[in-house]
């Protein structure tokens, strides 16, 4: 599974999506083609904002195996302002959490795959407190 | 297209399966459904099979040429395939037949459906099932398949008004009625208060609101309607069996409390069928969370949306309400068989349109089986009617 990882690592860390040129509309995770568009798509790669508000999220009990020591932890689609929703953690007291809530995006470890594995970095998100 | 017909129903027992191998599961189903259509077995033409995982769950590709090869049809050299969707590779696998008879291409097609989970660990079960959603993109965040649907179930109630209550007696409903299925996982009534203070999985779903992970393997035969007359006086007709796609991952979707592969692919039956929601009598719809089932309510049309919850709240969907919903128990309490759960729906609607439904059956004339991938990415729509 490392080849898979590595080859997104740019937009995982970095928050890096695709825009389409032709109808104007963001894409995260990046897309190669915008479904609006399909052939007539003119794909270039951007730096989301990483800011944005709470959609709906979840606290999970019943973690899978690599999550276990997190749990509960906050799962959330977050619609960043640019327009894309994404799936991300949230890193904040599960009671703190509200749908409309804003959030900006941090760098934060995700798990790693056994004591000699590979360490999954990635992008979760933390409460805005400026705004909210 | 010719008219197309079930000519034969089997199903094996659902559950926690142990001294049942995959083979002996499928024999099981097949043996059953090649008796109810009085077949012998060389007069098949054709295999279609739905597994979602045979490759994670049992290190076993090759899943068509093994079923036809342990069913005895080896040396009548038919074709076998099989066809993934996730949980909807059932469904697919109805339609891949239904398109072979209604073709012309052949005229009598086993439709199946098989899974067998327990040969691994519950955790690894349920990793694998998750795989029906974006792995790189929502599972690789925690976000497995109960966190997915929670989030809808989550934004559902913020939205609509959708009460813990509401899920929980979707939970109830389904266990009761899988009392009255002797080959249901769960033959025990729960109480509402059991289901609302069963342990969280996700918030807001709890234990009771997740379909359990079962072995099982289900089997529809189907023939064109002049072939079927030579074997049964009471033929089940398929009158539409329609599928749609969508985004396979939540956050790519116009709004995550419509599936809108259901509503594409329900709205194709009904025209196809010359129908409309209202017509239809009883359904089993795929309740993998308790959400789905209240969801389904409205993509399927039968009540508008955001409404879901007022049919479980009035009955409407009970064994005995206007429109049974899941008399077999459903994925909750019959049991989910992954790959199997799509043909075993229509075994039960076939049932019940036949008369033959035991202490469940329900009057109909007409029955719509709803199964679906993952999160809702493979919809598939058929309709039944005597």
């Amino acid at each position: 599974m490392l080849p898979r990882f590595w080859r997104k690592i740019k937009y995982r860390y970095n928050l890096v999506g695709t825009y389409c040129e032709n109808c104007g509309t963001y894409y995260y995770p990046p897309r190669n083609l915008c479904p609006k568009c399909r052939r007539k798509s003119r794909i270039k790669e951007v730096q989301l904002s990483g800011k944005g508000k709470v959609i709906s999220y979840s606290i999970v009990h019943d973690a899978p195996e690599n999550f276990k020591m997190m749990k509960p932890y906050v799962v959330a689609l977050i619609q960043l302002d640019e327009g894309p929703v994404i799936t991300s953690q949230l890193v904040c007291k599960p009671e703190e959490v509200k749908i409309g809530m804003r959030v900006k995006a941090i760098f934060r470890k995700y798990g790693e795959e056994g004591e000699s594995g590979i360490i999954y970095y990635g992008t979760k998100f933390v409460p805005d407190e400026k705004i909210s | 297209m010719r008219r197309v017909a079930v000519i034969g129903v089997g199903c094996s027992k659902f559950g926690e399966l142990w001294d049942m191998s995959f083979r002996d599961i499928v024999l099981s189903a097949g043996i059953e459904a090649l008796e109810d259509a009085n077949l012998e077995g060389r007069e098949i033409d054709a295999i279609y099979v739905g597994n979602m995982s045979g490759g994670r769950y049992l290190a076993q590709e090759h899943i068509s040429a093994l079923i036809a090869d342990y069913a005895g049809l080896a040396e009548l050299h038919i074709p076998s395939t099989r066809v993934e969707a996730g949980d909807a590779s059932g469904g697919l696998a109805l339609r891949q037949a239904y398109m072979a008879v209604a073709s012309g291409m052949h005229d009598i097609v086993i439709a199946a459906g098989a899974e067998k989970v327990t040969d691994v660990g519950a955790e690894m079960a349920m990793d694998i099932l998750s795989s029906s959603a974006d792995r790189e993109w929502e599972v690789f965040c925690g976000a497995n398949l109960p966190a997915l649907f929670a989030m809808i179930a989550r934004l559902h109630m913020e939205k609509f008004g959708t009460k813990p209550e509401d899920l929980a007696k979707v939970s109830v409903k389904n266990h009761r009625n899988a009392t009255l299925n002797p080959k249901a996982q769960f033959r025990r009534e729960i109480s509402l208060e059991v289901a609302l203070n069963s342990p969280y999985v996700a918030e807001p779903l709890r234990l009771f609101d997740c379909a359990p992970i079962s072995d099982g393997a289900s089997v529809v035969i189907l023939a064109s309607e002049e072939v079927a007359r030579k074997y049964t006086d009471t033929p089940v007709y398929i009158s539409a069996c329609c599928q749609a796609s969508d985004y396979i991952a939540l956050h790519s979707r116009r709004d995550i409390t419509t599936m809108d592969a259901v509503v594409y692919a329900s709205k194709q039956a009904y025209k196809q069928a010359g129908i409309e929601p209202k017509d239809i009598d009883v359904a089993e719809v795929h309740d993998s969370f308790t959400i789905a089932e209240i969801i389904a309510y409205e993509d399927l049309g039968f009540v508008e949306k955001g409404r879901g919850a007022e049919l479980i709240r009035e009955g409407v969907t009970e064994l005995d309400g206007e429109i049974p919903v899941n008399p077999s128990g459903g994925l909750k309490a019959c049991g989910h068989a992954i790959g199997a759960t799509g043909i075993r729906q229509a075994v039960e609607i076939v049932l019940h349109l036949r008369g033959d439904a035991g202490k469940r059956q329900v009057d109909a004339e007409r029955g719509l089986a709803l199964n679906i991938g993952g999160t809702g990415a493979t919809a598939v729509v058929t309709i039944f009617e005597r």
